[in-house]
């Protein structure tokens, strides 16, 4: 590996810290009687609100329409999030103090693999809780659902529902990014060499 | 007569003038400028000030907001408040409690808000009670009343609550001089056994007030004060009339001296004699009301306060001589002039604090009552202001050199010079005008925009109502060299003296919600599964929640006639704006509001059997409705158990 490489990889390591941070996702909600608004912050361990207690009335809001309760000690990504995260910190600092082209593949494989994985149970997660209503619930409407989008805007009822990724999830984005750069760069340059010398 | 027909014409004119300025909408006429535009505040938009009206006879206080003149809020203090619970719940009935028992009502006169270095500083609004004396504190984060204190030694709490220019104090003085301490004395005995007390309250940084001392003056009533500031900062100014002493028609008999006095009172030296323990402790009982940090009112029955007499302490208080039944007593922003209201008197005096100061150096005096020495009245005067309008009440400043003088029998402000005491301007009132008021006209910084007059009398001003016509405010434009009145707006009560403040001072400190986790009533019910129904013999203790959009519990059972029903009710709600009420048939008591986070408790005395409902009162959500409940009732000695519903 190049000395670049190395060090483009050691930072795409500590840019990855960022997620312990900062939220990875934010979920904005604006309705006619909201104009402070009501928000959700995705963190690596946690939901909260973006104000002390708008996870509780959300919550609240969210019994009209028969969506569970939103609770996150009972949601065991938020457990094995931080792990893999720190794990793949740990893992990124090795590729860049041994060099190791292998284990720079591997590095950026299980990266991706984790972060694809990781958007596609957020959605899953929310079809879940957009989806799966109490068939009690006060407030029916034939044929809606309650997903909010992963990106962009969506009017939910009186809510428009706005996700964005927040910083910390652009910094694993970036983090990911760098890192499938510089594998494919010392994948080419590899062949190459191997192209010289064979 | 010829006065009164030339008003009447002038009013016309005007009418005319704001007809045809109306229609044309065109360059108004005579450079009134636009008054709509001058206080319209368009759909989502803030006012400027916030502006706070005495309730008079309603005990309470108003809330507007400037220029719009819109009401905003009435905030309760001395009078019950069926509706939200006010003197009736049983954390807030405490509140009302006096060395006289419960009292219901109140007559709210003054509001003051605090001030640091003579400025509004928006921490606190004190407003004084004139009936049963007292003196309350309204916390500016919460617009909630969180101390009353009542004033032993005194009747007529008028000349009260002004503050000193660091809140410091706030003062309290006799209206309606009695025997002091009371005593079975013969009414006709008025000039022996009848005397006046000037009180200074303290107040802490917390906020928290407490009697300081009083000092006992001789018997003439005392009506209204200022304290000094910058230069004259560590006195205090008390108007006073009846010098004559009547004790019985007054309007007559205490109307026949030619000048009355302005008591000035050092309280800085007061301060020294009382720390040399010149004063005499009476037994004076009061009650002292106050919001523990539970938020819950307790009373403490206080005993004792230090008295002090201008005989036993010289130097404290000099007598200033006033023409006329002296009413308002205002000190300019520079604190070395200090106007006063003769309502009967020709001219406006103006006293110079600093020739107070070199007569009292001088011994420039021509008498001496009660030990207290009096000025010569020539010695002292800065200027008279002649010609300013009949019945002249109060001054107010516009800190450009300015002041303005409500006069109430020619109902009319006047504006005048404060360098050549010279009148400038003047513009009408409607009608017979009493206080008025500039934000921060009594401190050393006015925001000098808008005089606020503040009429008795309103008779056609808006569409009729009855015999009982609201009183009326108007607003009135001083940031040019003429007045002109912007707009009329109807007030609550009667709001004797006002006060506004620049809403950026407090408008970003409103509490929205109170933290539930901060709650520590010790009845509160911080969760659903706590919920529950106990009986304590006669007693049935129901603690219940609120959230949107049920009770925990909605079904009681076990509740029989003859009971005693204390519903403990929580709001677990800890959003903005989302405050639920709780009301049952039948209650003797009042609702319930309750703002989320709060712990509330009313109680309710069943004397029929039955099923009764009870149901939120503030509309809350989408099902408002259906949030709703029953208390079943048995005849007394039932056998139905106490029983409850949970999630």
């Amino acid at each position: 590996m190049l000395r670049s490489s190395r060090v483009l990889i050691a930072t795409a390591s500590i840019l990855l810290g960022l997620v312990f941070m900062f939220p990875l996702w934010r979920i904005e909600l604006q309705a006619p009687q909201y104009p402070e608004g009501l928000g959700l912050l995705i963190k690596v361990s946690d939901i909260t609100g973006v104000k002390p207690h708008d996870l509780q009335n959300i919550n609240g809001l969210n019994h009209y329409i028969g969506m569970k309760t939103i609770e996150p000690d009972s949601i065991p990504e938020l457990r094995f999030m931080p792990v893999f995260v720190a794990v793949m910190i740990a893992a990124g600092l090795l590729v860049a103090a041994t060099g190791n082209r292998v284990l720079l593949y591997l590095w950026v494989g299980v990266f991706l693999i984790g972060s694809v994985a990781g958007l596609v149970d957020f959605w899953l997660w929310s079809y879940d809780y957009g989806h799966n209503l109490d068939p009690t619930a006060a407030i029916k409407v034939p044929g809606m659902t309650y997903q909010p989008p992963l990106i962009g805007s969506k009017q939910l009822l009186n809510f428009v529902a706005t996700s964005w990724p927040a910083l910390g999830g652009l910094a694993a984005m970036v983090s990911v990014g760098i890192g499938s750069l510089v594998a494919i760069g010392e994948w080419r340059r590899a062949r190459k060499g191997a192209e010289a010398t064979g | 007569m010829i006065r009164t027909t030339k008003f009447a014409m002038g009013l016309a004119a005007g009418v005319v003038t704001l007809l045809v300025a109306g229609c044309g909408g065109g360059t108004p006429i005579g450079g009134n400028g636009d008054a709509a535009s001058a206080v319209y505040v368009a759909p989502g938009e803030y006012d400027e000030f916030y502006f706070f009206t005495s309730g008079g006879f309603s005990g309470q206080l108003g809330v507007y907001g400037l220029p719009s003149g819109r009401l905003l809020k009435q905030v309760p203090i001395f009078s019950q408040w069926a509706e939200n619970g006010w003197g009736y719940s049983e954390e807030t009935k405490a509140m009302l409690e006096t060395s006289y028992g419960f009292v219901p009502w109140g007559d709210s006169h003054h509001p003051e808000l605090s001030q640091t270095d003579g400025v509004i500083d928006g921490r606190w609004l004190f407003i004084n009670e004139n009936n049963t004396p007292r003196i309350a504190r309204i916390d500016l984060t919460t617009f909630e009343t969180v101390e009353i204190i009542e004033i032993p030694n005194s009747a007529g709490n008028h000349a009260s609550p002004f503050v000193t220019q660091n809140t410091e104090y706030t003062v309290a003085a006799t209206r309606f001089s009695v025997p002091t301490p009371q005593a079975d004395v013969p009414i006709d005995s008025y000039k022996e056994n009848f005397s006046g007390m000037l009180s200074f309250v303290k107040v802490a940084d917390n906020g928290r007030m407490n009697i300081a001392f009083q000092i006992l003056v001789p018997g003439y009533n005392y009506d209204l004060s200022h304290s000094g500031k910058g230069p004259s900062h560590g006195w205090s100014f008390f108007t006073s009339y009846n010098s004559e002493q009547a004790n019985t028609l007054l309007e007559v008999n205490a109307s026949q001296n030619d000048k009355d006095y302005i008591a000035a009172v050092n309280w800085m030296r007061a301060e020294e004699c009382v720390a040399n323990g010149q004063g005499e402790r009476w037994a004076s009982n009061y009650v002292h009301n106050y919001f523990d940090d539970r938020h819950i009112a307790v009373s403490d029955m206080e005993n004792g306060t230090t008295v002090i007499t201008p005989a036993t302490c010289s130097d404290m208080v000099y007598y200033l001589p006033t023409p006329k039944s002296p009413h308002g007593v205002d000190v300019d922003p520079s604190g070395l002039l200090i106007a006063a209201g003769g309502k009967l008197a020709a001219v406006i005096p103006v006293h110079s604090f600093t020739k107070m100061i070199q007569a009292i150096e001088n011994e420039d005096f021509i008498g001496e009552v009660e030990g207290i020495p009096i000025l010569r009245y020539e010695s002292i005067i800065a200027g008279e202001v002649k010609n300013p309008g009949l019945g002249p009440l109060h001054t107010e400043f516009d800190g450009k050199g300015y002041a303005y003088t409500s006069a109430f029998i020619s109902s009319e402000i006047v504006k005048w010079s404060l360098e050549t005491f010279e009148v400038v301007d003047r513009i009408d009132a409607y009608y017979s005008i009493g206080h008025l008021s500039i934000p921060g006209g009594d401190t050393r910084e006015p925001w000098g925009k808008w005089v606020i007059a503040l009429n008795k009398t309103t008779k056609d001003r808006y569409l009729p109502t009855g015999p009982e016509l609201a009183h009326s405010a108007q607003l009135i434009d001083i940031s040019g060299d003429k007045m002109r009145l912007l707009l009329d707006f109807p007030t609550v009560g009667e709001p004797h003296y006002a006060q506004g403040l620049p809403a950026s001072l407090i408008k970003d400190k409103q509490v929205r919600i109170y933290p539930l986790d901060e709650n520590d009533h010790p009845l509160a019910t911080k969760t659903e599964a706590e919920a529950r129904v106990e009986r304590e013999g006669r007693n049935v203790h129901v603690y219940m929640t609120t959230i949107r959009t049920h009770f925990v519990p909605d079904n009681i059972e076990g509740v029989q006639v003859g009971d005693s029903v204390f519903f403990h009710v929580t709001n677990l709600e800890q959003d903005w704006d989302v405050p639920h009420g709780f009301a049952i048939t039948g209650a003797n008591t009042s609702e319930l509001l309750l703002m989320p986070g709060e712990t509330r408790t009313i109680v309710w005395l069943p004397t029929r059997i039955g099923v009764y409902p009870f149901y939120c009162t503030d509309f809350c959500s989408a099902l408002h409705q259906e949030m709703q409940g029953y208390v079943r009732v048995s005849p007394r000695g039932s056998s139905v158990p106490i029983s409850f519903n949970t999630p």
